[in-house]
């Protein structure tokens, strides 16, 4: 019969979050503190094909927008603005859940480029969760007026995944993210983010608690993630966990219904 | 043995380095994302006309904090 988690479950999370597309359409996600431009590349990307809104149930606004790239379209999600995804405020609440639960073809993460230390912390926290992440170094016509050079290669190199330089307010670079989107969102490339290793004792703890974590939910979401956070003691991700297996649970079962009826 | 002091006291273009955050919960939490961790050096750039907010070079970024907030973060000056 072939109604599995495979088949149904990623676009009936995804319709939990209200993302109106063909369900066979590409997902992307952009995330990145607040100030680095993320709305510019937003706009930039998406242009006219855009719309506001909130997220399901919180007076978060919400801008979803799609862009057309060699032929296919993509569906663009536009997180809000965190410093990180600790679950501290609504707004991270937001954007580590539809990180987390409704698992986006990939992830940008914009960073300022004149402030790479400060806007990193979010990026490796993205990197934690997903694997699928491109950085885009934006305001890079700001960090060349400040004589600030920035090796590229490199910094791709020390994070393990794509890195983009854009000046999005002037349209440079934006191309070149949309090659990088689609080769991630495509399985063309496949990012292998750098691991950040904590102490002895935590990666102690996580060799101890990762097993336990995989054997009740699987892989469907980063293991080494969720372990790190219930070693944190985050309570929150378990409730949300419970609310959108739960949630989708249901849908699934009313799909399955629908089929037989 | 502790000679740390409450990074709001610090004077306009002092340097210092974060020795520990007196702070629980959410505001610790905070603190820490933007960058005061234990270690990081931070620069006092300037005062509002009223003494409050003070601004920061902290990792390159300049973020305002209320005394209040600037108060939670110990620090022992350098030179």
């Amino acid at each position: 019969m072939g109604l599995t988690y495979q088949s149904t479950g990623r676009s009936t999370t995804r319709e939990i979050f209200n993302v109106h597309n063909a369900g066979s359409e590409l997902v992307i996600a952009l995330a990145g503190n607040p100030n680095t431009g993320k709305s510019t590349v937003f706009n930039a990307l998406t242009g006219l094909r855009q719309h506001t809104g909130n997220w399901p149930g919180k007076t978060v606004l919400r801008a979803e927008g799609s862009f057309i790239h060699g032929g296919r379209r993509y569906t663009l999600i536009d997180l809000p603005g965190t410093y990180s995804l600790h679950a501290n405020s609504v707004e991270e609440e937001v954007a580590r859940d539809f990180l987390c639960f409704a698992k986006p073809d990939a992830t940008v993460v914009v960073v300022d480029g004149t402030c790479l230390e400060r806007n990193l912390n979010l990026a490796l926290q993205v990197m934690e969760i997903t694997d699928n992440v491109i950085v885009c170094v934006n305001l890079i016509d700001e960090a060349r007026r400040k004589k600030m050079h920035i090796n590229i290669n490199k910094l791709s190199n020390a994070l393990g995944v794509p890195v983009v330089p854009t000046a999005a307010r002037g349209g440079e670079g934006l191309s070149e993210l949309m090659a990088a989107i689609s080769d991630v969102a495509l399985g063309r490339v496949m990012p292998k983010p750098v691991l950040v290793r904590y102490s002895d004792a935590v990666e102690k703890a996580i060799a101890q608690v990762e097993p336990k974590v995989r054997e009740i939910i699987g892989a469907h979401i980063n293991t080494r993630w969720v372990a790190l956070r219930l070693i944190d003691g985050d309570t929150k991700l378990v409730q949300a966990i419970q609310r959108y297996y739960n949630d989708q649970e249901s849908k699934q079962a009313e799909a399955a219904l629908e089929v037989l009826a | 043995m502790n000679n740390s002091t409450p990074l709001n006291r610090l004077g306009n273009g002092c340097c210092a380095l974060v020795t520990e955050l007196n702070a629980e919960g959410l505001t610790r939490r905070r603190l820490l994302d933007l960058g005061l961790v234990p270690g990081t050096k931070v620069e006092v750039i300037r005062r509002s006309p009223l003494g409050d907010p003070i601004a920061f070079n902290i990792r390159g970024a300049i973020i305002a904090f209320r005394k209040e907030e600037a108060e939670k973060v110990l620090v022992v000056q350098v030179s």
